[in-house]
């Protein structure tokens, strides 16, 4: 049952990755958007761009992760070939899955090739394993939230309005651009309550010198994080079905 | 003799609307069963309900033992299901397509290649198997959707309405399928529009209409109980719509 699943996922996984992550909007939302930012505040501040580096790749994930879902969601949806992999003997829950893996492992190539640039071209040290531990349930947080929001609407264009305003709020309040404890009080408790603030001070804490043991926490909080967007998404795909 | 499918006081509404409404009705071991009835009966919702795409509100159903309720999974594996509407991917080919079924159905690694043009030959579709989906005629899509849910050697086929689009040819091709799956115990569960069809084909038929099951026979029976020559006429009088049918004729 279990092998079903998990062979259900992997293949789900790979064919949207296949049809859908290679085209070249995917590419263009997962990496040109966040890089074009970035380069803004590098303009306007180039001797403070090391200290953006972290921002860059958290919005490289926000954004990449959550490039196609509209499509690979309720594009199938509404075209019925989501139904179709419904009929497999594979549980709903695993083709959620492959669904939000298929974004997962697009958004770490994109992710990979912005801190790799960045590092590469800055000439910074960071600590791999702390990347290692935010990036990647960093990655599976906002495959779901996607995932998650794409399910509480029926057409691809509501999906794509409703996706926005997770991925602007947590731009402007995760600490990416603008350091939190600059912000006033009530802002700050707020960005606490957005999972981006964690992706956000766990790779700050990766680009510092200093070891620190915050970052297991942040990790844990990410893979809750994670359980609390899953949870809900499978329970509404499943009443889509009923 | 053994019954594949087992369906008790099947319920389905939808809100207020009840769209199936307490069927109940075997289906045996190899047998070709028609379900028939006009558009709005209920034959695809019933369909969804045994292949587990819809729940049903109340009553119980089993196919091949398993209770479509608890045991879905396993029932998902041993059944194949031809859908209203042909679903692919439009952006897989015709051969990408079926490979991705082999892979969700878990066929053996070494085989899917194998199977998937073995499938793509019996439906005259091997030139094309390269073109997308999207690409596609009509009839190619359906021929493909036919295709795609014998990728694992069902031993049930649940095929809803799978003539529609199909040429002569290619609906005749269709035809000697299901007679051959018949002399191998593979039990075939359709909806047809087309009675003559049905007539051919099956061993018995129910007649759905409104949610409920009129009746259940083999076409020979239910022509000479209805004093009819033809299936489509015995289905006009057992469904009440012959008289408007008549209606119109005096009429004009
Ligand atoms: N998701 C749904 N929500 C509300 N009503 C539905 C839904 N699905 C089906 N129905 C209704 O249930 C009834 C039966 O529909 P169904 O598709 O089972 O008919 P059918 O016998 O397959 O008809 P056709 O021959 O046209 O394919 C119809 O009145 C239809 O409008
Ligand atoms: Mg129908």
């Amino acid at each position: 049952m279990w092998r079903d699943n998990l062979r259900g996922i992997y293949y789900i996984a790979l064919k949207d990755l296949k049809t859908y992550y290679l085209k070249g909007s995917a590419v263009s939302w997962g990496i040109v958007f966040p890089i074009t930012w970035i380069l803004a505040f590098y303009l306007r501040n180039p001797q403070d761009f090391k200290e953006l580096v972290p921002g860059l790749i958290a919005m490289t994930i926000l954004f990449s992760t959550t490039a196609t879902e509209t499509v690979v969601i309720n594009f199938e949806l509404r075209l019925g070939s989501l139904e179709r992999l419904l009929l497999a003997p594979i549980d709903i829950s695993a083709v959620l899955l492959g669904k939000v893996l298929g974004g997962v492992v697009f958004g770490f190539v994109m992710t990979a090739v912005a801190t790799i640039g960045s590092v590469v071209m800055l000439g910074l040290h960071p600590n791999v394993l702390y990347l290692i531990i935010i990036i990647i349930p960093s990655l599976f947080v906002f495959s779901s939230l996607g995932a998650f929001l794409c399910l509480t609407v029926r057409e691809v264009f509501e999906a794509q309005t409703l996706l926005n305003l997770p991925r602007f709020l947590m731009v402007f309040l995760s600490g990416v651009i603008y350091p939190i404890s600059k912000m006033p009080l009530a802002l700050q408790y707020f960005s606490y309550l957005l999972p981006l603030t964690y992706t956000v001070y766990g790779l700050q804490l990766s680009f510092s010198a200093a070891s620190s043991k915050m970052v297991f926490l942040y990790t844990l909080i990410l893979t809750s994080f994670f359980m609390i967007f899953t949870v809900p998404a499978v329970m509404l795909f499943r009443k889509k079905f009923e | 003799m053994e019954n594949v499918i087992y369906v008790k006081e099947l319920t389905k509404r939808f809100g207020d609307f009840t769209a199936v409404d307490g069927i109940g009705f075997e289906v045996r071991k190899g047998e070709v069963f028609g379900f028939l009835g006009p558009n709005g009966a209920g034959k695809t919702t019933t369909i969804r309900m045994l292949t587990g795409l819809s729940k049903p509100t109340c009553g119980s159903a089993s196919v091949l033992g398993l209770d479509i309720k608890s045991e879905i999974i396993n029932v998902k594996k041993r059944i194949g299901v031809v859908p209203e509407i042909s679903n692919l991917y439009d952006e897989l080919s015709g051969f990408d397509n079926l490979l991705f079924m082999a892979q969700l159905y878990g066929v053996p690694r070494t085989q899917r290649k194998r199977r998937a043009e073995e499938l793509l030959k019996t439906f005259r579709l091997y030139e094309r198997k390269d073109g997308l989906f999207r690409t596609f005629s009509r009839g190619m899509k359906r021929a493909l959707a036919i295709a795609a849910a014998l990728i694992h050697n069902p031993e049930v086929i649940f095929l809803d309405e799978p003539t529609v689009g199909l040429d002569v040819v290619a609906a005749r091709s269709l035809r000697n399928l299901i007679s051959n799956f018949r002399r191998q115990g593979i039990t075939i569960f359709h909806t047809t529009h087309y009675l003559e069809e049905a007539d051919l084909l099956c061993d018995r038929v129910a007649v759905l209409v409104k949610g409920k099951i009129l009746t259940i026979d083999t076409p020979e029976a239910l022509k000479s109980k209805t004093n009819k020559k033809s299936l489509e006429e015995a289905f006009m009088k057992i469904t009440g719509l012959e008289p408007d049918v008549m209606a119109i004729e005096k009429g004009k």
